[in-house]
């Protein structure tokens, strides 16, 4: 009987064998650039460099590493510019986007009308090009050399007061008018009523923004010129210079410190950042 | 809902009570206003203003030039139109392939089962990486000497090695095999949602007529899913449009100038070169007129050919 229901479920199974095979050959392509930058940052330069290219090291070896963590430019302060300026923006976000999406999803106000269509006209405006005057506005207020001019320009997030409100206009009413009674106060609203119910909502929005600032390049790029308030994404290229051109062997690995942290925290939590990816804002 | 108001209806009588609302929800909105006024609506004027005049960073009006900055990017010097056409050629490239490939994987991973669930993970696991990172990755494998993983692969073959990133015919392919790369998950995810929204019905119909699998695929699920292949066109086409880091990275704007792109016309003119600020203003105005012109495009001729529920 066993034996019977075991066939059984291999023949219908069979059907699906060449696609999934086909399947496993397309994923392990996509890997392959992770798995190639993993594998030379733990070999030697000379056996990096080796023609023809071996896909196994010989040697393996934590001599970039060692020599990335020797060198005069500091990897630490790096890692710490990143972790602050994310950090810093996603707190500036909540704290600018959580009161305007609430007005604009629960208060009633004169002028309601045009505040909201001024802030959705600016998802329309694109962002490549505004870097070059708020550039010129920081120099002029003496903030270049600091972290600032990677957290302020970005605390709008005008995608998220547009999901947030959304979520926030799903709250029954009822809710907030006994509260009221209750004599609740609007901050106490915001905090124990609205967030917890839109908790969803929230997580994908700081989601969006944190991978999108820890992986920014551009923004840092133009709005620093000093070491020392460079985030990792930049450090990369501090390494490549310092010596024969490209020590691959090294590049990768400071490749590697930057690009694990979030492989690992996709790795344990892939279905829940994926099912944020796919959020459409709607339970 | 309810017939409940949560506030007094605005000033039909100036209470005080009423007042205090208003301002209330005002400053909850103000910070937010204010935001997007310093560093998005007082921006694109400063660039219209910027692009009338010649100079530099630390002195941006240096000469008033009116509109002699567009006649020169546009007419005189050919650089601009050059990156625009280099541009253009990465967009027409891009968006088809990526557009149809996604197509095509979300519609392969359709079905609710372990091995397609562990390949869409696989998939979206480079859109979470770092542009910067994705382009040192991918600069390594097509490293023109010989221990780079795609001459590797050719000599096997027997072919000679290639320089992939600095020959002028595969430079921007390159790049665009990066991107795609990149996006293709991301993109199928999005797809994949949209699809689940497909009532199973319609499938069932199109069985019990007896209709093939690519007739199902071409007559029933991209109607279906045309809103969001028509909305991820729009997005994709002005995305590609602002490249930037990946192309700065993998060829620093290729042999001489054939992948340069023009935010990297922009970036260079703004801050590598000497009073030509105005240049970038120029082609940054330019630039968000083109973005704005896609659009309005894509909205007008696509509408027709969308099919709404």
């Amino acid at each position: 009987m066993q034996q019977l229901q075991l066939k059984r479920r291999f023949v219908n199974y069979l059907p699906n064998l060449f696609s999934d095979l086909l399947k496993i050959a397309c994923v392990l392509v996509f890997i392959f650039p992770f798995y190639w930058m993993i594998i030379t940052s733990f070999k030697t330069y000379g056996e990096a460099i080796q023609v023809p290219p071996t896909l196994w090291p010989k040697n393996f070896t934590l001599e970039a590493y060692h020599n990335i963590f020797s060198m005069s430019i500091s990897f630490w302060q790096y890692a710490q510019n990143s972790i602050i300026v994310t950090a810093g923006v996603i707190i500036l976000q909540c704290l600018i986007m959580i009161p305007a999406a609430y007005a604009f999803a629960k208060r009633q106000f004169v002028g309601k009308g045009i505040a909201w269509a001024v802030v959705i006209s600016a998802l329309m405006i694109p962002g490549t090009c505004t870097y070059v005057p708020i550039y010129m506005v920081m120099a002029k207020a003496g903030l270049i050399p600091s972290l600032w001019p990677q957290i302020i320009p970005h605390g709008c997030n005008v995608f998220g007061i547009f999901m947030l409100r959304q979520a926030f206009k799903q709250v029954p009413d009822e809710l907030l008018e006994s509260a009221r009674l209750d004599s609740a106060t609007e901050a106490q609203i915001v905090l124990r009523i609205m967030l917890p119910m839109a908790k969803a909502a929230l997580i994908t929005i700081c989601l969006f923004s944190f991978i999108g600032t820890w992986n920014s390049y551009f923004w840092p790029l133009v709005m620093t010129n000093n070491d020392k308030y460079r985030p990792l994404t930049m450090y990369i290229e501090r390494v490549q210079d310092a010596d024969v051109g490209n020590k691959w062997n090294q590049v990768m690995a400071a490749n590697v410190l930057l690009v694990g942290p979030v492989l690992l925290i996709y790795l344990f939590a892939s279905q829940k950042i994926i099912r944020a990816f796919t959020y459409n804002g709607v339970k | 809902m309810s017939d409940l108001t949560l506030n007094t209806k605005p000033a039909r009588r100036l209470t005080r009570k009423s007042v205090a609302n208003n301002l209330f929800s005002w400053a909850l909105v103000l910070p937010a206003i204010l935001f997007l006024a310093v560093f998005t609506f007082y921006p694109l004027v400063n660039l219209i203003q910027l692009s009338l005049y010649r100079g530099n960073i630390t002195n941006p009006y240096k000469t008033f030039r009116g509109i002699e900055n567009y006649i020169d990017i546009l007419v005189k010097r050919p650089q601009f139109m050059t990156t625009l056409k280099n541009t253009a050629l990465y967009v027409v490239m891009y968006v088809p392939i990526c557009l149809s490939l996604s197509l095509i994987f979300s519609v392969w991973l359709q079905k609710a089962r372990k091995m397609n669930n562990f390949a869409q993970t696989c998939f979206f696991a480079p859109h979470l990486v770092a542009t910067i990172s994705s382009a040192f990755m991918w600069s390594w494998i097509f490293s023109p000497e010989s221990s780079g993983i795609a001459n590797g692969l050719i000599r096997l073959f027997g072919f000679n090695t290639h320089n992939w990133l600095g020959s002028s015919a595969t430079a921007m392919v390159c790049v665009m095999i990066m991107n795609t790369w990149a996006s293709i998950g991301h993109h199928a995810l999005i797809f994949l949602s949209a699809l689940k929204s497909i009532p199973g019905e319609v499938y069932e119909a199109a069985e019990l007529d007896s209709s093939s699998s690519i007739k199902t695929f071409f007559k029933i699920t991209l109607p279906m899913l045309s809103p969001q292949i028509f909305l991820m066109l729009i997005t994709m086409t002005t995305n590609s449009f602002k490249i930037f880091e990946s192309v700065r990275q993998m060829t620093g704007g290729g042999p001489g100038i054939s992948t340069k792109t023009v935010c990297m016309f922009i970036y260079d003119n703004a801050f590598e070169t000497n009073n030509t600020l105005g240049l970038a203003g120029a082609a940054s105005i330019v630039l968000t007129i083109i973005l704005m012109l896609i659009t309005l495009l894509d909205f007008k001729g696509l509408e027709k050919k969308v099919h709404y529920q």
